[in-house]
């Protein structure tokens, strides 16, 4: 898996855990939603969640989490983009990360759903390097949506706001 | 009309220059098909039977004349001369080459239009009623509405890898002329008691393989709640809607699995939580909006008019088309003209480049340079004199778009079928066509009244059969064309799905079959005011059934 964020290519210091393997002794770790209780509290934590989650339900583990991994299970799925807004309105302030096979053509639908960086397959970062994110999420320089983390919306910015 | 600013007009060139780059990054292998296709889907461009097909977006149906010869330019420079409008007020090209596309993006966006999601699994094109500013039963012009929505609804976020498609309709009169409740959400603009403007949301309706008429999700909403409720409504459906079958995934499914009570009380749960005030549209924008749609400022003019009393009595052609053609304008002496895109034989919703051409010319002279597309595939000029209307049909009568069928028989909604699409399971143009030369006769049409034929080349129903007074579906049946026939579907505020008849008919039967129900119709009503629906409602399935399958 490949890291990118609005810097570009980022170096990734998260250890992924999945469901069966061994959570390592120390530094950060990302573990399923459902192994929370192994890591002890006070550790750098993040957890990776389905795409059907329930964002409500992460709303109690706010204060223990300094990441959330949304899973998309393929580009073409949207669901993670609600679950990205729906988590940063009930207040998550930590590390927004979208896992899985997602585009440089989402990048700034991403971003503005609250993500603050994606985590792609090899492959896919082969065929779509760093300088393609960089440059596909600033094609489009405004949008009409207001309301989002990012960016100035145009309705704003024609009442002057 | 809707004029783009710097913003608009900045916004368009770069999801232009996006879509470049996109072509580019498919040719370099940046980008693979699986992931291309969808991105191309959303510029309007599909993959048809022949060829690329471009969809342009006609947004809310409303057209000046530039923009209309753009559309006649782009049919002869990069197609064969001709365009499809469609039965959401958008219009199809056929032949366009693909290393074209971003020059006729480029051409469009010079004259403000675009091709932004007329196609994929996002909000697509929000269409509303062609006689906006026209009709007296209107609470306010919708337009207003539908621009806010085609903004708000442009490139969202969160809501532009769907799991299907979203159809948004806006009607500003209790007498829909939108086909409202076959939307994903239909929005009616109401006044209630205490005479403020706000909206009755209706959500889930829909046609394709589960047809279904649309619920009352909300009977008001506030008009500044527009758009923090939308996003609502669609995060519950984005969130919830069904993604592991794609016949399953239109919002209408989820409605209907949830229920409505259930799926409304989600809406109001995550609308409360929004933070409304930073999603709404700012009032001033909203009345900026407001101010291009004030009505168009037309002289005063007596209710009768000589000219045209006279031009009826010596021009009889003039008038069948005068009384059949026309609708009332809020204006005394002002009419809304509809120009039929169903000449006998032709294909329904076609125009040519030369048509194209004429329509603009006629609305640029005598229709204050206004041009609305309907959903029933025609063009109306909403603000013609009735002064004018005869130079106006003498006009149409020129390059033959003077067909007197608005609303008849003949006036056939088709969709493309087998003649171009590659899903379609049979050919519907050339049944639209069939059906039209039976009933060629401008006074048999008259005769027979209102009824609306609909025609689909496949289950998706583009042709929007189920809704109509006759729907006919074609099937493949063993790799032989057969097409199954409805009655009594309704697009308008009495909405109603169609029955079927009983097993399908072959392509040559079609038209005999239509003749049929036509005679038996007009022995069964009880005055000739009685229209084929109403007869129909009254007396049911059974006479219909006999007159076609019974063997005497
Ligand atoms: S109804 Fe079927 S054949 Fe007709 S346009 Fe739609 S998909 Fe194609």
């Amino acid at each position: 898996m490949q890291l990118i964020d609005l810097t570009g290519r980022a170096q990734d210091r998260w250890a992924h855990v999945g469901d069966e393997d061994p959570i390592p002794a120390e530094g950060p770790v990302i573990v399923p939603a459902a192994r929370l209780f192994e890591v002890a509290e006070g550790r750098e934590t993040g957890i990776h969640v389905g795409n059907d989650t329930d964002p409500e339900d992460l709303v109690p583990l706010f204060d223990r989490l300094q990441l959330v991994s949304v899973a998309f299970p393929s580009f073409a799925d949207g669901r993670g983009f609600s679950i990205g807004r729906k988590l940063r309105a009930l207040g998550f302030d930590g590390t927004l990360r979208a896992s899985g096979p997602v585009i440089a053509d989402q990048f700034a639908y991403l971003i503005a759903c609250g993500f603050d960086e994606v985590c792609i397959p090899d492959a896919l970062a082969e065929r779509q390097p760093p300088e393609q994110w960089e440059a596909a999420r600033r094609l489009i320089s405004a949008g009409y949506q207001r309301g989002l983390g990012a960016g100035r919306s145009i309705l704003d910015a024609r009442t002057g706001r | 009309m809707y004029r783009y600013d710097e913003f608009d007009h900045r916004f368009v060139q770069e999801r232009v220059a996006e879509f470049r780059s996109q072509v580019t990054r498919r040719l370099d292998g940046s980008l693979n098909e699986n992931e291309f296709k969808p991105l191309r889907l959303m510029n309007g461009l599909y993959l048809q039977l022949h060829a690329y097909m471009l969809r342009v977006a006609i947004p809310y149906g409303t057209l000046d004349s530039a923009r209309m010869r753009m559309l006649a330019h782009i049919a002869e420079k990069w197609d064969r001369g001709y365009g499809h409008f469609t039965t959401r007020q958008n219009i199809q090209f056929n032949w366009p080459k693909l290393s074209d596309v971003p020059d006729i993006l480029d051409a469009l966006a010079s004259v403000e239009m675009h091709a932004i999601q007329t196609s994929g699994n996002c909000i697509r094109n929000t269409t509303s009623d062609p006689y906006a500013g026209v009709a007296a039963d209107e609470v306010e012009d919708p337009r207003i509405t539908a621009e806010l929505i085609r903004q708000w609804s442009s490139l969202h976020p969160e809501f532009t890898f769907l799991g299907r498609k979203f159809k948004i309709a806006v009607t500003g009169s209790a007498e829909d002329r939108t086909a409202l409740k076959v939307h994903d959400i239909g929005i009616q603009i109401v006044r209630n008691t205490a005479g403020e403007t706000g909206y009755r949301v209706l959500v889930g309706g829909g046609l394709g393989r589960t047809p279904m008429i649309a619920k009352e999700l909300r009977a008001f909403l506030p008009r500044e709640d527009l758009l923090p409720y939308l996003e609502a409504a669609l995060r519950v459906y984005n969130l919830h809607g069904r993604r592991d079958n794609k016949y399953k995934a239109r919002i209408k499914i989820l409605v209907h699995e949830i229920g409505i009570e259930e799926y409304a009380r989600q809406v109001e749960a995550e609308f409360a939580a929004l933070d409304r005030d930073a999603i709404a549209a700012p009032v001033e924008e909203v009345a900026r909006i407001a101010a291009y749609f004030a009505p168009p400022k037309l002289a005063a003019r007596p209710a009768e008019s000589t000219a045209f009393e006279r031009a009826r009595q010596v021009d009889p052609g003039f008038a069948a088309w005068a009384s059949q053609n026309t609708f009332p304008h809020r204006v005394p002496g002002y009419v809304a003209a509809t120009i039929s895109l169903k000449p006998i034989g032709g294909a329904p919703g076609d125009a040519t480049a030369e048509q194209m051409r004429a329509m603009a010319d006629l609305a640029e002279k005598y229709s204050r340079d206004e041009l609305r597309v309907t959903h029933e595939q025609n063009v109306v000029l909403p603000h013609v004199a009735l002064d004018d209307l005869h130079s106006v049909y003498r006009g149409l009568a020129g390059v033959g778009l003077d067909a007197p069928n608005k609303g008849l028989v003949t006036d056939i909604v088709a969709c493309p079928g087998l003649d171009y699409c590659a899903l379609a399971t049979a050919r519907s143009i050339p049944v639209a066509q069939n059906i039209a030369r039976r009933f060629g006769s401008t006074a048999r049409q008259k005769e027979i009244g209102p009824l609306s034929i609909k025609i689909s080349g496949c289950i998706n129903a583009c042709g929007h059969h189920h809704v109509g007074h006759i729907g006919i579906l074609g099937l493949d049946k063993a790799g032989v064309e057969s097409y199954q026939i409805t009655l009594g579907g309704d697009a308008t505020e009495t909405a109603a799905l169609g029955d079927r008849t009983g097993p399908g008919f072959g392509y040559d039967e079609v038209a005999d079959v239509i003749e049929k129900l036509v005679d038996r119709y007009i022995e069964l009503r009880e005055v000739p005011q009685e229209t084929f629906l109403q007869t129909y409602r009254r007396v049911g399935m059974e006479p219909f059934k006999e007159a076609i399958y019974a063997t005497h």
